[in-house]
C-alpha cells in the first residue's frame, strides 16, 4: 500500500534524451502506457517495485484479519470478514498479474516477498489485539487505502490503473463494515465504548503513517508525480485523510489521540483543515525496517503457507499433465 | 525458484448481449483449474454470465513498435468515412 511501495524505489535510467522526452510527452498528453510500449527502464523498475509491493500488502493483509474469522461475534459479521479477507486476496492477484505484465515473474515475486528483499506496507506489522481492532482496521486502513488508490486509478501504468478500478470498487464495503463494527461498540457497553477507543488509540498514528514520509523527506516522489505513477504528494493524501476521518470519529464520539490536533483555517487553501500534532518517523523506520510486533509472524506465516502448498500446486500440475497426456492419447 | 504454472488471460461476458472482454490473467495449471480460478478471482459480485480462459501463450498480439505502418494507412482513406460525401440537405438524413 500504496505510497510506501516507492520506497527504495529506483527511478534512475539511462535512456538518452530524445527517448525520455518522447515518453515524457506521451505521459503529459494523459496516454496511458501499455505492457509491451517503449517505456524507461526506470519507470519499468519503479513500477514493478511499487505494484509488486502492493500486491504484497494485499496478500500479508489477509493476516491480522483472517486471525479473527473463527472469532467474530456473529454469523453476520463472519460472513463479511470472511468476504473481506478474500476480497484481498483477489486483489493481491490482480495486482500480481499487472506487475507481471511488466516482465517480472510470480515466483520472482513470491520469493522476494519470503526472503525480506521485497517490502510491504508496515501497517500490517502491527498486531490485532481485539474484535476491535477488525472494525479500526476497515474503517481506518482500509479508509486510507482507498485515499491513497482512487488516485492511482489514473496512473498512467494501463494494467495498474485498470487493476486499481477493480480494488476500488470492492474497497468501499471494507471500509463500511469497519465502521458498521465501531459504531457497534460505540453504541455498546462503557467496556465495548472503552474497547473501541482502545483501538482508535493503537491505529491512529500508524494509519497516517500509511502515506509515507513528509513530501521534504520522500525521495522518490518527484520522479514518479512526473511519470503520473503518482498523482498527489503523501502530506496531500494524509490531509485529506485526516480531515475525512476526523468527523467520523466525532460523530461515534471517540477521540483520536493526538492532542496536538487543532482546527487550520488556513491548510486546504483556506478552506480549514485538522492540522496534525508531530508524527513519530523513528518509530515508522523502525517497522519499515523489520522492527515491528508482528514483522517476522508475518514472514513466518507467509513461508508456511508455500511451504504447506508445496504439495498442491505439485499435484495440480501433476494432474494437469495427467490430463494434457490422455487427450493426447485420445485424439 | 518455483516451477511456474501457465498464465491464462480471462474474459468475461457481462450478460448476453455483450461480447466478452478481457478482465486480466491468472495462474493455473489446467483450463479446469483456470475456469475455477477465474470464477473466484474476476466474478465475486455477479460480474457475468460466462467465462473463457485462454492460455496467454496461444495469444498472437500486433507490435507496438509497429503500430505505425500498422494502422497508420487508415488515417489518410477518410473517403471510407459517411462525412467524406456531401448530400445536399434537401436529400433529407441518410
Amino acid at each position: 500500500m500504496y505510497s510506501q511501495g516507492l520506497i527504495g524505489a529506483d527511478g534512475r535510467t539511462k535512456e538518452d534524451a530524445a527517448f525520455l522526452a518522447a515518453f515524457q510527452a506521451r505521459i503529459d498528453a494523459e496516454e496511458k502506457i501499455e505492457p509491451k510500449d517503449a517505456m524507461p527502464e526506470g519507470y519499468r523498475r519503479t513500477l514493478i517495485r511499487q505494484i509488486g509491493q502492493h500486491a504484497h500488502s494485499e496478500i500479508v493483509g489477509m493476516l491480522p484479519e483472517g486471525n479473527w474469522i473463527t472469532r467474530a461475534p456473529s454469523l453476520r459479521r463472519k460472513a463479511a470478514l470472511l468476504a473481506k479477507v478474500q476480497d484481498e486476496g483477489g486483489h493481491g492477484l490482480y495486482l500480481y498479474s499487472a506487475a507481471e505484465t511488466l516482465g517480472v515473474s510470480r515466483e520472482e515475486m513470491t520469493e522476494e516477498l519470503l526472503s525480506g528483499k521485497a517490502k510491504y506496507s508496515s501497517i500490517f506489522n502491527y498486531p490485532t489485539l481485539s474484535w476491535a481492532d477488525i472494525g479500526i482496521v476497515g474503517w481506518l486502513v482500509d479508509g486510507a487505502a482507498i485515499m491513497n488508490q482512487i488516485p492511482l486509478c489514473r496512473c498512467s501504468y494501463g494494467p495498474y490503473a485498470r487493476a486499481m478500478i477493480r480494488v476500488c470498487k470492492e474497497e468501499s464495503f471494507h471500509q463500511r463494515q469497519g465502521y458498521e463494527i465501531v459504531m457497534t461498540l460505540a453504541r455498546g457497553t462503557e467496556a465495548q465504548k472503552a474497547m473501541a477507543q482502545d483501538a482508535l488509540n493503537r491505529w491512529w498514528w500508524p494509519s497516517i503513517m500509511m502515506f509515507g514520509p513528509h513530501d521534504s523527506e520522500s525521495a522518490h516522489s518527484e520522479q514518479s508525480m512526473a511519470w503520473k505513477i503518482k498523482r498527489f504528494s503523501n502530506d496531500a493524501l494524509r490531509q485529506k485523510f485526516i480531515d475525512a476521518t476526523v468527523p467520523q470519529a466525532e460523530f461515534l464520539g471517540l477521540t483520536v489521540p493526538d492532542p496536538d490536533m487543532v482546527w487550520d483555517e488556513g491548510l486546504n487553501d483556506g478552506k480549514g483543515g485538522y492540522r496534525h500534532g508531530p508524527i513519530d518517523w523513528d518509530e515508522f523506520w523502525r517497522v519499515v525496517k523489520g522492527g515491528g510486533v508482528m514483522n517476522r509472524d508475518r514472514i513466518k506465516a507467509r513461508k508456511k503457507a508455500w511451504d504447506e502448498g508445496a504439495w498442491v500446486r505439485e499435484a495440480a500440475r501433476a494432474h494437469a499433465a495427467k490430463r494434457a497426456a490422455r487427450k493426447m492419447a485420445a485424439e | 525458484m518455483a516451477e511456474a504454472t501457465a498464465l491464462w488471460e480471462v474474459f468475461i461476458r457481462p450478460r448476453n448481449g455483450l461480447s466478452h472482454r478481457h478482465v486480466g490473467s491468472l495462474h493455473a495449471a489446467d483450463e479446469v483449474m483456470a475456469l475455477q480460478a477465474a470464477r473466484d478471482v474476476y466474478t465475486r459480485r455477479g460480474e457475468g454470465n460466462s467465462i473463457w480462459v485462454v492460455p496467454s501463450s496461444a495469444i498472437t498480439a500486433s507490435d507496438p513498435d509497429h503500430a505505425d505502418e500498422m494502422f497508420e494507412p487508415t488515417a489518410d482513406k477518410i473517403y471510407r468515412h459517411p462525412t467524406f460525401y456531401e448530400i445536399p440537405d434537401e436529400v433529407g438524413h441518410m
